[in-house]
């Protein structure tokens, strides 16, 4: 792996330790409101600032972090499990259950994501889960898409073949023989869409459809700031500035992984 | 819409007159209803239709992604040649640094960053509101940003690709100048990915920057489904959704189509 991909793990690792640990990190609570200092310029005793109810920046971000993060990895693990038994069924079956299957994903695949996503989210009342769900619901179709079409190619090799002859059931080749060959490119793939999956939790949150005050997540802050953009424009710029570096991180990961299992991955 | 505290007998005449009274399948039935007669229904709040609103903000959103696509076209196809020409020197670093970058920062950030410094600050151009071309360019280059980076990345890898086709090998071998290869073999078979990734993108403009709309002020479509999704408005929403969906799915037909002129192996059926 390159530096690039190296540096990428550790201020992964670094943001995700900082937010596990916030309550020793940050010396005030996320949601610990306090007149007598609102809209205070980052300093010594507020290293981001504070916001218009005197809410410490740098605890919110903090506590935020945990949501979005874990929000974006549990939706691209679901995703990612969805779309590999999907797509392995669709592939190895062939015929009319992969058309079915196939023209759903395609249904799915037809909406603009994001679109998609908020219609999605409005269905349910506000809140972390909803967000989740929402990621989900469009997230596995890209999965089983490409899953799909890898098994398409494995499935005519020879040792699936010499499995069939042997008398393995369809069960066992699918997840003992046609599984296991999958997971270089399902990594890649994970790696390559959990930068897009934080940008969209914060798009939604942002959005309102997410956690809900006081709850602070990366995207809601920055909704809230962003009427004091000029007076206090470090309440938007911190949370902004983590959704971007987190999903950099996550990006400049995936097209590593891509670069050293050879892969390339298209949609 | 009534209020919290409103009469149980207001709240019973405001759902007859939406039609919620009636159990859900019937009010299915009458939107589908509507629909095939190419209606979308009232807003709740304006009583306005939902296909002339549509139609009244559909141009604010085409001039918006018309504009975002004249300055990320452009320079995304440019930032890819250069990387690609220039592979793994200082140079593709710095580009495949940049079109990672934005790929990774969230449009409703930088918008707020670009309005901050060029509007607020520096007070080049208006911070919001829908008009001339002063009011444009703000959203258009934030909307840009993603599509940049995402037409270089392509632009770059798709060009690899084919360098290594034997044809490019053929073409030099018989001598052919470098700028005739660049310029019609290898740009033209490069072209399938990098109009994909352009109509995508441009699709999804076009059903409305939901998020820079909604920054910016731009009065178009993204920014009336975002007030249909504040208001929980959802004859408004619906008929953003539907016809967001529709028009996706119109230019990826069209990209589809193209797909033959540019490649006629690929075959219209």
């Amino acid at each position: 792996m390159k530096t690039t991909g190296k540096i990428s793990i550790f201020v992964l690792l670094l943001i995700t330790l900082l937010s596990v640990f916030a309550p020793a990190v940050s010396r005030y609570g996320p949601d610990r409101i306090d007149l007598d200092s609102l809209k205070i310029p980052p300093d010594f005793e507020h290293p981001l600032g504070t916001d218009n109810k005197g809410r410490d920046i740098l605890s919110r971000v903090l506590y935020g972090g945990r949501i979005s993060i874990s929000i974006a990895v549990t939706a691209a693990l679901i995703s990612m499990g969805i779309g590999l038994f999907i797509g392995l069924v669709s592939g190895y079956f062939g015929g009319r259950t992969d058309t079915v299957i196939m023209a759903f994903v395609d249904l799915i695949l037809s909406f603009p994501s994001l679109l998609l996503a908020i219609g999605i989210s409005i269905l349910l009342p506000p809140g972390i889960y909803t967000v989740m769900i929402a990621i989900v619901a469009v997230g596995w179709a890209s999965f089983a898409r490409i899953i799909r079409g890898y098994v398409l190619t494995l499935r005519e090799a020879t040792y699936i073949e010499a499995a069939r002859t042997l008398g393995c059931s369809n069960r066992r080749i699918l997840f003992k023989h046609l599984m296991p060959q999958c997971i270089p490119l399902l990594l890649v793939m994970t790696g390559m869409k959990i930068g897009g999956y934080i940008i969209t939790e914060a798009s939604l949150s942002f959005l309102g459809l997410g956690a809900q005050p006081p709850t602070a997540t990366w995207g809601s802050m920055i909704n809230a700031n962003r009427a004091y953009i000029t007076s206090a424009p470090w309440t938007v710029f911190a949370p902004g500035f983590m959704i971007a570096l987190t999903s950099l991180c996550f990006n400049i990961l995936g097209d590593n992984l891509r670069d050293k299992y050879g892969i390339k991955v298209r949609g | 819409m009534v209020g919290e505290r409103a009469q149980p007998e207001v709240i019973e005449k405001i759902r007859k007159e939406l039609g919620t009274d009636r159990n859900i399948i019937s009010q299915y039935y009458g939107y589908i209803k509507l629909l095939l007669q190419g209606e979308f229904g009232r807003s709740y709040y304006t009583n306005r239709k939902v296909f002339d609103d549509l139609l009244l903000k559909f141009p604010n959103t085409l001039k918006l992604a018309v504009c975002a696509m004249l300055i990320a076209i452009p320079l995304g196809l440019s930032f890819g040649f250069l990387s690609a020409y220039k592979k793994d020197t200082w140079m593709d670093g710095l580009i495949s640094a940049i079109s990672v970058t934005g790929l990774s920062v969230p449009v409703f950030w930088s918008g707020l960053l670009i309005m901050l410094f060029l509007s607020l600050q520096l007070k080049l151009f208006p911070p919001s509101g829908t008009g001339d071309i002063r009011f444009l360019i703000l959203p258009s280059i934030t909307l840009s940003l993603p599509a940049i980076a995402a037409i270089s990345r392509v632009t770059r890898t798709s060009l690899m690709e084919i360098f290594d086709m034997p044809f490019v090998t053929t073409a030099k071998a018989k001598g052919l100048p470098e700028s005739k290869i660049n310029g019609i073999h290898v740009f033209k078979n490069a072209l399938i990915p990098i109009i994909t990734v352009i109509g995508l993108d441009f699709g999804s403009y076009l059903n409305g920057a939901v998020l820079t709309e909604t920054i910016f002020g731009w009065d178009g479509i993204g920014r009336f489904t975002m007030q249909g999704i504040i208001m929980r408005d959802y004859p408004v929403i619906m008929g953003c959704v539907i016809v967001g969906t529709m028009i996706f799915v119109a230019i990826n037909l069209i990209v589809d189509i193209m797909y033959h002129y540019l490649d006629p192996r690929i075959r219209l059926n």
